[in-house]
């Protein structure tokens, strides 16, 4: 079938929910694309808060918001889309809470509050340790308002784009297998994250970067993919993320002499400096045999708060814990270690959230990107916690925003008569495939090879092997075969495409950090130790291109702070 | 540990009716069974079919019944269920669309009939509007749910009466009834306040015992009968 929309949504995450908000709530007649359901995107798991400098806690400023995250970016951030970001941060919580966010609340009946790292003053509104489920939950509620369409429990398999003009996308409905086309005048992606091709994280199984891999087959570049975000506490041996929250209510972490070991690494801000710090720390701690009992993992310490503050506070935490490593938080520690959490880099958008293909930031007409998967970027080497919701929500309106005045001018664009064909052939290679490879053997081979050569400290040699093996899993990729042939809700499929959208993208990662020879925010060398503004102040790109993968280098916008040394 | 799995397999293309299909695993005693479901998946039989995302209880794309009993699969460990044979089945009293896969067409259709949005007739302010500690927290209970369908597909009355809301959509109007914020109070009673909605549950505390969130959807159903009862005096 053939549908035709004003705007269609890919990914019902935060990013994605917001915009739909907007433009369905403006009489646009507007379509939401997921793969689960609307309420199952990853955007549920975040849970320490959401920035915004309300100043409920103590004072604050938008001002020192923005400094506080160019200085976490290591200054790669672009400062014109912090500037957007961060000035709107109280209005979005303000919006939030009037769309019926249940935030937890202090004195007088303001919302509360709490420090986060790398973060001067307490700055995140929170809703216990459920902030993420709230948002969402809220902001699906306001697309039932809205009578949003979803169409839940499709995989969206290639976007049409000519002439840089986005025309629509093929999508594919795994309940039966049929194949339809969405014609429209703006596709938004809001696919989110991309770390399930690592072993040790945080991510769900849905984050396989799908629309990362959409755009990069196009021949739109990827921006800045070599920062990857390591959270310092995923709980260990799972790599469930364990919210900063935690540290930001008093929690310590603890190395196996029982020190409080980042009082050496980050004198001031200690454990709630900025995670690319702390996750260092812990790498090194471990290293160095100061892991527990020797192990790769060390402690994280909140017993000293009290159980009645815990349970108020922190509640999943412990439930956590409790259900999955037997550890009663109120009287021990958490047992932790870093786990791959966010990718800062993505599709690069400007601040209104079109995807733009090049240094001099054209545009794709009708093409939009928001939240994770998008680069505009906010968060340059490394995000600040907290600012990632704060991301999806105000870019995903902002992209409405624009959508909104686009869609008034713009009639339909052509749709190619062949517009399916790509997609029809991507299924059937998958079906028929006889190959001996295995969807899964490859899947993990590609995790450990992650987890093991491209994690928080990376080395040429590293990297060199890791994209050897990589392009050597795309080319047994080829050959693999699937057990379930049948159209009918067949997740088999899907695990072989989002394999193939995760093998895409993790060579780009690779790539771009081979290719940094500096250390910035996330990206660590340890054979190029320092920071190397003359080189590398600039945003990296690579395109898909026939003869292989290409690289550019884009300017980082810098508008009130030069790069300085960056303490915590 | 080797456990057998003892799985309800149904593919109504293909299947005159359901059948159980047995897989013998090697798992160790923390592992979630979705991790076993995983493992058959991927390195025994690409077929088997369920759902899954976030692997840790707060999606709630997981829910299924367990050694007899309504659960999460990621919430679930091989320590936490007896024996050797793990035997698992679709949710019941949901259309079964492959496997484990349900139809929640219905879950969200109910979900919706409540209006679950808040509603306030008055113009917010500039800044967020306040609400106390003690009326936040009378939301406690209620808004943690996960939308797993485990509560509604163990409910006697939902499967003897498939109009009824079932108790995880009464649980959303009880988050909206009870929050000081919103102004539709009259008119959320007034949708409940029939046979097929609220007076259908007779309070037989399935819903409480199977929540994965450890949610009380029968005491809160309580409450709002309560409400409007004396609403009408």
């Amino acid at each position: 079938m053939i549908f035709h929309y004003d705007v269609v949504i890919i990914g019902s995450g935060m990013a994605g929910l917001r915009a739909a908000i907007e433009t369905g709530g403006n009489g646009l007649n507007t379509a939401v694309i997921s793969k689960s359901f609307p309420t199952r995107a990853h955007s549920v798991v975040a849970q320490g808060g959401i920035s915004a400098a309300l100043g409920n806690a103590t004072e604050d400023s938008w001002e020192i918001h923005m400094e506080d995250t160019i200085k976490g970016s290591d200054y790669l951030g672009d400062q014109d889309a912090i500037e957007v970001m961060t000035r709107d941060a109280p209005r979005t919580v303000y919006e939030l809470e009037h769309m019926g966010v249940p935030f937890s609340r202090i004195k007088h009946g303001v919302i509360a509050q709490r420090p986060f790292g790398g973060h001067t003053n307490p700055r995140a509104c929170y809703a216990a340790d459920r902030t993420g489920h709230v948002i969402m939950q809220t902001l699906y509620e306001q697309c039932i308002r809205q009578k949003v369409k979803f169409y839940s429990e499709y995989f969206v398999l290639n976007l049409i784009i000519e002439e840089r003009v986005c025309r629509g996308l093929v999508a594919y409905d795994i309940k039966n297998g049929d194949i339809h086309t969405f014609h429209a005048k703006t596709v938004l992606l809001a696919t989110g994250g991309a770390l399930m091709n690592y072993s040790f994280t945080s991510n769900g199984f849905a984050n396989t970067g799908d629309g990362l891999a959409m755009i990069y087959r196009e021949g739109i570049p990827l921006e800045d993919m070599e920062f990857v975000q390591f959270h310092p506490t995923g709980l260990y041996p799972l790599g469930i993320l364990i919210t900063e929250g935690v540290r930001g209510e008093g929690g310590i972490l603890l190395n196996d002499k029982g020190e409080r070991f980042m009082e050496s690494y980050a004198p001031h801000m200690k454990d709630l400096a900025s995670r690319d710090i702390v996750s260092r720390a812990m790498y090194t701690e471990i290293k160095e045999g100061r892991g527990i009992g020797g192990k790769d993992y060390l402690h994280l310490q909140i017993s000293h708060i009290g159980k009645d503050a815990i349970m108020e506070k922190l509640p999943d935490m412990y439930k956590f814990a409790m259900t999955y490593v037997g550890v009663d938080c109120t009287k021990e520690p958490f047992p932790v270690k870093p786990t791959a959490h966010y990718i800062m880099g993505g599709i690069p958008t400007d601040k209104d959230g079109r995807v733009v293909i090049d240094e001099k930031n054209t545009p794709v007409f009708g093409l939009y990107a928001a939240g994770e998967c998008a680069c505009a970027s906010v968060h340059g080497a490394n995000r600040l916690g907290c600012n990632s919701l704060l991301d999806t929500v105000v870019f995903g309106r902002r992209a409405g925003k624009h959508i909104m005045s686009f869609v008034e001018e713009t009639d339909f664009p052509l749709l190619p008569a062949d517009a399916d064909y790509n997609s029809i052939k991507m299924i059937e290679n998958i079906i028929n495939s006889q190959g001996k490879e295995l969807v899964g053997k490859i899947r993990k081979e590609l995790q450990n090879i992650m987890e093991e050569k491209c994690s928080v400290f990376r080395t040429e040699e590293l990297l060199k092997d890791c994209l050897y093996d990589i392009r050597d899993l795309k080319d047994r990729y080829k050959e693999i075969s699937i057990m379930d042939k049948e159209k009918l809700f067949n997740t088999d499929l899907i695990l072989a495409l989002e394999l193939g959208c995760m093998l895409e993208y993790s060579e780009v990662i690779v790539l771009s950090a081979l290719e940094r020879r500096e250390t910035r925010g996330a990206h660590s060398r340890v054979d190029y130790p320092e920071r190397d503004d003359e080189n590398y102040l600039k945003h990296t790109l690579v395109y898909k291109t026939p003869d292989g993968p290409k690289l550019s280098y884009k300017d980082v916008s810098i508008t009130k702070y030069q790069p300085a040394v960056r303490e915590y | 540990m080797e456990l057998v799995f003892k799985i309800k397999r149904f593919n109504p293309k293909r299947d005159k009716k359901p059948y159980f299909k047995n897989y013998k695993i090697k798992a160790e005693k923390s592992d979630r069974i979705l991790d076993c479901l995983n493992k058959i998946k991927w390195e025994q039989d690409g077929s088997l079919t369920f759902r899954h995302s976030c692997a840790h209880g707060i999606c709630g794309s997981d829910a299924m019944k367990i050694n007899g009993k309504n659960q999460l699969a990621c919430q679930t460990l091989v320590k936490d269920v007896k024996g050797k044979e793990i035997v698992v089945e679709p949710l019941p009293a949901m259309t079964v669309i492959k496997d484990l896969v349900v139809d929640l067409d219905d879950f969200f259709d109910k979900y919706e009939v409540v209006k679950p949005f808040l509603i306030s007739k008055t113009p917010p302010p500039y800044k967020e509007r306040l609400q106390s500690h003690e009326d936040r927290k009378l939301l406690d209970g209620s808004y943690e749910c996960i939308l797993c369908g485990a509560c509604t597909s163990s409910c006697p009355s939902y499967w003897a009466d498939k109009k009824f809301l079932g108790p995880a959509a009464l649980l959303k109007a009880y988050r909206f009834v009870f929050d000081s914020r919103d102004e539709a109070t009259h008119e959320r009673l007034r949708i409940l306040d029939g046979e097929h909605e609220i007076w259908k549950c007779h309070t037989i505390f399935n819903c409480a015992e199977v929540c994965p969130k450890e949610l009380n959807p029968t005491w809160a159903i309580s409450e709002l009968k309560k409400l409007i009862i004396k609403r009408k005096f």
